[in-house]
């Protein structure tokens, strides 16, 4: 077959290429600039005092571990409250409510993972840490839990969503033919459906526990910002600070070039492996599944 | 009890399913069966077929109430199964679908394996042990042909079976809870002779011991297997007789021109 290919047909494919292409040649140039100013940091601080557990820039303290478990506690805690109840509410959007109070809920949640985050953090300031503060009995309501809170509320939209739309995508012959057998509705959606829409659920938990972590303004305002490490269940309602606070708060003070701005893109760079590593790792996960899918059907 | 008019010949059945009045609306749309009375006797296979349209499927839907799934679908008249009426809303639906199972024109292998697909119905059923349910997977299996064919690779996914298998699989699952009454709707749609032989050979054991309804896939099927024949035409029975008088001396006008082709 001849080749005639039209002028426009060609300029546009090159359009698409290079728009293939700048995605990766920004995600690697990102991480070079990372790299360049987060790695001196290794050679101007000591070791020591990079795995201390002060961080006290002032008096050249550097420690990361208090910010990393400040991020972790938070991040935790939320997905511990936004994963059953976000899971849930999806079961209860697709496979419970009736029609009308879905085609009600289902825009509204998506409006709900589009509020700025700042909102809510404002939200958090005037609602949540006056009663965490009182409900708790503690001296301040700026702990890590509020955060925790916080980032469940703003990744459960996202987790809502998703899920459903993972839920509603199971063939409803699936459905019908649990029934046909005598299962009931709970039984059906327990042991088929759900596990039906596995991946799609899984997807749903990493992109509202990504937002979580990678979440600055909103946990800034309501985590109280001390960066200490404290252990046991008192941690949860102790301020924290996160990695994402640090920079934030931290990068319009510093000047360019010094340790501390340095080590603030240090910081950055341990915030992009994590966020690369859950990335991958949830990659193998649906590519597992995927492969195990693509052996069911072939 | 008469079980059809002009069949007062035929050896004494027992009434398994009687439907009196039977009429079944989906919202505003004219009713997809109206006027259905019949009477489906025990140990029987009873067929009722006719062009696509005529209330065949919407008739085993209701019977084991799935239509009840429907939105905006609304059913009058009576349906009885020994006796007892099925269609109230005191009725334990989830019962009444152990006791009458249904193959879909489809096969829905649940995505699980194929030892899981068998032992689904019983574990809902509340039972435990593994001894019971494996014998019970066995027994399904054989008696729906596919035993010899699975039973090195029950833990594989039953989505991996072929068409024909997964037909068969989903005969099995309904076999394996040991329901009354057996409906398949045209459980041969989408299999190749061979498999479609092998499914109706397991029907004509199943029949012993069971009472099967069946909506065939075509015309030919019908006449193989009825012992008692329903003809729907656009939600109306046409023509209710015994599967011999059905298919050599239809009564009604519109059943002889659809058995000779004439349309459909």
């Amino acid at each position: 077959m001849a080749r005639t290919r039209h002028p426009l047909e060609a300029a546009i494919e090159s359009i698409v290429r290079l728009s293939g292409w700048s995605a990766i040649v920004f995600v690697a140039l990102i991480s070079l600039f990372l790299l360049k100013e987060g790695l001196p940091a290794f050679g101007e601080v000591p070791l020591a005092s990079l795995f201390g557990t002060r961080w006290y820039p002032i008096e050249g303290f550097y420690a990361l571990g208090p910010l990393i478990w400040g991020s972790l506690v938070v991040t935790v805690g939320a997905a511990l409250f936004a994963v059953p109840l976000g899971v849930g509410a999806a079961m209860f959007i697709a496979e419970v409510a009736p029609r009308w109070l879905r085609e009600v809920l289902k825009p509204l949640v998506e409006i709900l993972a589009g509020l700025p985050s700042v909102v809510l953090g404002f939200l958090g300031i005037v609602v949540l840490v006056p009663a965490i503060r009182e409900t708790l009995g503690l001296a301040t309501g700026l702990t890590a839990l509020t955060g925790s809170l916080l980032l469940a509320g703003m990744a459960l939209p996202t987790i809502v969503s998703v899920a459903e739309d993972a839920l509603d995508a199971v063939p409803s012959a699936y459905k019908i033919g649990s029934l046909a057998l005598g299962a009931s509705r709970w039984q059906t959606l327990w042991r088929v459906t759900l596990p039906a829409a596995r991946t799609g659920v899984l997807t749903a938990i990493m992109l509202g526990v990504g937002r979580a972590i990678g979440e600055t303004m909103a946990v800034m305002m309501v985590t109280g910002n001390a960066p200490v490490v404290l252990f046991g269940p008192h941690a949860l309602v102790s301020p924290v600070r996160t990695m994402t606070a640090t920079v934030a708060a931290e990068m319009g003070e510093v000047a360019r070039g010094s340790v501390h701005y340095h080590v603030l893109f240090t910081v950055g760079l341990v915030l992009f492996v994590i966020s690369f590593v859950v990335n991958v790792l949830a990659s193998i996960v649906l590519l597992k599944r995927r492969a195990a899918a693509g052996r069911m059907l072939s | 009890m008469v079980i059809a008019p002009g069949s007062a010949s035929a050896p004494a059945l027992e009434p398994k399913i009687e439907i009196e009045n039977l009429r079944v609306c989906y919202g505003a749309e004219p009713p997809a069966l109206d006027g259905i009375t019949l009477t489906v006797p025990a140990r029987q296979i009873t067929v009722f077929f006719g062009p696509a349209g005529g209330g065949k499927s919407t008739l085993l839907r209701t019977i084991n109430r799935l239509n009840d799934l429907v939105d905006g679908a609304r059913t009058e008249g009576r349906v009885r199964l020994d006796g007892e009426d099925i269609l109230g809303p005191e009725v334990d639906i989830t019962r009444l679908r152990r006791r009458i199972g249904i193959v879909f024109a489809l096969p829905v292998p649940l995505p699980m394996s194929i030892r899981r697909n068998l032992w689904y119905g019983l574990e809902l059923a509340g039972e435990r042990s593994r001894r019971v349910l494996d014998e019970a997977m066995e027994k399904a299996l054989s008696a729906a042909a596919l035993w010899d064919e699975v039973k090195d690779r029950l833990d594989e996914p039953a989505i991996a079976l072929s068409g024909g298998q997964q037909q068969r699989l989903c005969l099995a699952r309904v076999l394996a809870l040991e329901p009354e009454v057996i409906m398949l709707d045209e459980p041969s749609s989408g299999l190749d002779p061979i498999s479609t032989a092998k499914v109706e050979a397991s029907l004509q054991e199943l029949k012993q011991q069971y009472t099967v309804i069946i909506v065939p896939s075509s015309v030919q099927q019908a006449s193989r297997l009825a012992d008692w024949a329903g003809f729907f035409l656009q939600g109306e029975l046409v023509e209710w007789a015994s599967g011999r008088e059905l298919f050599l001396a239809p009564k009604d006008r519109r059943t002889e021109d659809y058995l000779t082709g004439r349309f459909g």
